[in-house]
């Protein structure tokens, strides 16, 4: 049963870092805000969400575990908001093509 | 090769590479979050050294609060400083020369570690052997609040200072206004929802660090530096205005920490001999009564310190 449990811990914690590596990469390679934003949210929400679930069945219940859950759940509201007030801050004006992008690279296709 | 170490090495590595993409990064407000990001991971640093009220108050005030302020500065500077061409040279030297200080200091405090005497000078089990005197737990605690009380209510003290000086920046005709640096353009319905499910929370944890400081990792500072950001919550997404600076309940709540602090250690002298010593029995109780006071008047000082100085009253019925 631990042997289980521990196998669980490692899958799902490196699965968690995967999508972290995932996201990183998407924030350095996508072309505009949006699309990073896209990105980021990808390792806060899955990558966090499978870390905390991985490392569920090494902490003791029920404390351990709240509090584990309460920390993803802070996370994922701070990321949602974030990433709308970010968002808004970088739509573009109605009428005018979505065209953003950071200084010194290139337009976005 | 021990994993520990290597995932320390690693942080440090990663410390200095930020430090220096912070320093050498020419957009300000990228500055910025580098310096925020670097607060944390400094956090996580005193973490690793089982400094945890340290990586609290880093966390809290070295990097949320200081960075607020900074993006606040940042947001209020013209986006593309163009440096004019003449008086490069002058600049330049001026650059040389804070770089060669900075280089003295650090090269100064490795000295002072490198020189140490082994064992290195601590008090550390004077505080472990005089710490149930005060009854607490948390001998970091023990220190601010019992064996050296005197610096945390110069500290308290320091900081209503601070927040006169920030207000007597404000104009003669802006005396007895509000303050209005957290007045929000256009809040999106996400900031809002987000200071309408967040301050519930996180009031609780800073009521919770305040009274978990007694025995754990904690304390007025942090938990005040918590309530502060959520009060500074609600501001930014318009749901609270800031209190007008001229009121008294605001006064009061802003001077009843460090009074408080004032008036336990002049009973001190009477009860306990001593200035700020406190009565055999009584350590642990009058602590937390000081405690929280001062957590109120932190958090109240730091939100208006965020808050910028007070600006002209609005004219009758009429929006800015």
């Amino acid at each position: 049963m631990t042997l289980a449990l521990t196998i669980f811990t490692i899958v799902s914690v490196s699965l968690g870092a995967i999508f972290f590596l995932a996201g990183t990469v998407g924030l350095l390679r996508f072309p505009d805000t949006l699309t990073r934003l896209h990105a980021l949210t990808k390792a806060d929400n899955l990558g966090l969400g499978l870390v905390v679930l991985g490392l569920l069945p090494q902490v003791d219940w029920p404390l351990g575990a709240l509090k584990l859950i309460a920390v993803w759940l802070l996370a994922l509201l701070a990321g949602a908001t974030v990433s709308q007030v970010l968002g808004a801050a970088v739509r573009p004006q109605p009428g005018t093509p979505y065209l953003r992008t950071a200084p010194g690279e290139e337009p976005a296709p | 090769m021990n994993l520990a170490l290597a995932a320390d090495g690693f942080l440090a590595l990663l410390i200095l590479g930020l430090a220096i993409w912070t320093i050498a990064a020419h957009a300000t407000y990228g500055a910025v979050v580098g310096f925020v990001a670097y607060g944390l991971l400094v956090a996580l640093v005193w973490v690793r050294l089982s400094a945890v009220d340290v990586a609290l108050t880093e966390a809290a005030l070295g990097t949320g609060l200081t960075g607020m302020l900074l993006l606040g500065a940042a947001a209020r500077l013209p986006r593309e400083v163009v440096a004019p061409r003449s008086g490069r040279g002058l600049r330049l030297l001026f650059q040389m020369a804070v770089g060669v200080l900075c280089a003295g200091i650090a090269a100064g405090l490795a000295a002072i570690v490198l020189l140490l005497p082994e064992p290195t000078p601590t008090l550390a089990p004077q505080v472990a052997a005089n710490l149930p005197t005060t009854g607490l737990g948390n001998p970091v605690t023990g220190v601010l609040l019992g064996f050296r009380a005197i610096d945390t209510l110069l500290e308290a003290v320091v900081l209503v200072l601070a927040l006169i000086g920030l207000w007597s920046l404000a104009p003669d005709d802006a005396w007895g206004g509000r303050p209005a640096a957290l007045r929000p353009r256009q809040p999106g319905s996400a900031l809002v929802l987000l200071a309408q499910l967040l301050p519930p929370l996180g009031i609780l944890v800073g009521i919770h660090l305040f009274w978990t400081g007694a025995n754990h990792p904690g304390g007025a500072f942090q938990g005040g530096a918590v309530l502060a950001a959520m009060w500074v919550i609600t501001l930014v997404a318009g749901l609270t205005k800031p209190p007008r600076v001229d009121q008294r309940w605001l006064r009061i709540v802003l001077v009843v920490g460090p009074a408080l602090f004032l008036v336990i250690g002049l009973v001190g002298i009477w009860l306990a001999g001593a200035f700020l010593a406190y009565p055999e029995g009584y350590a642990k109780p009058l602590i937390l009564v000081i405690e929280a006071a001062l957590t109120l008047s932190i958090a109240a000082a730091l939100g208006l310190l965020l808050a910028g100085p007070p600006e002209p009253v609005e004219p009758l019925g009429g929006q800015p």
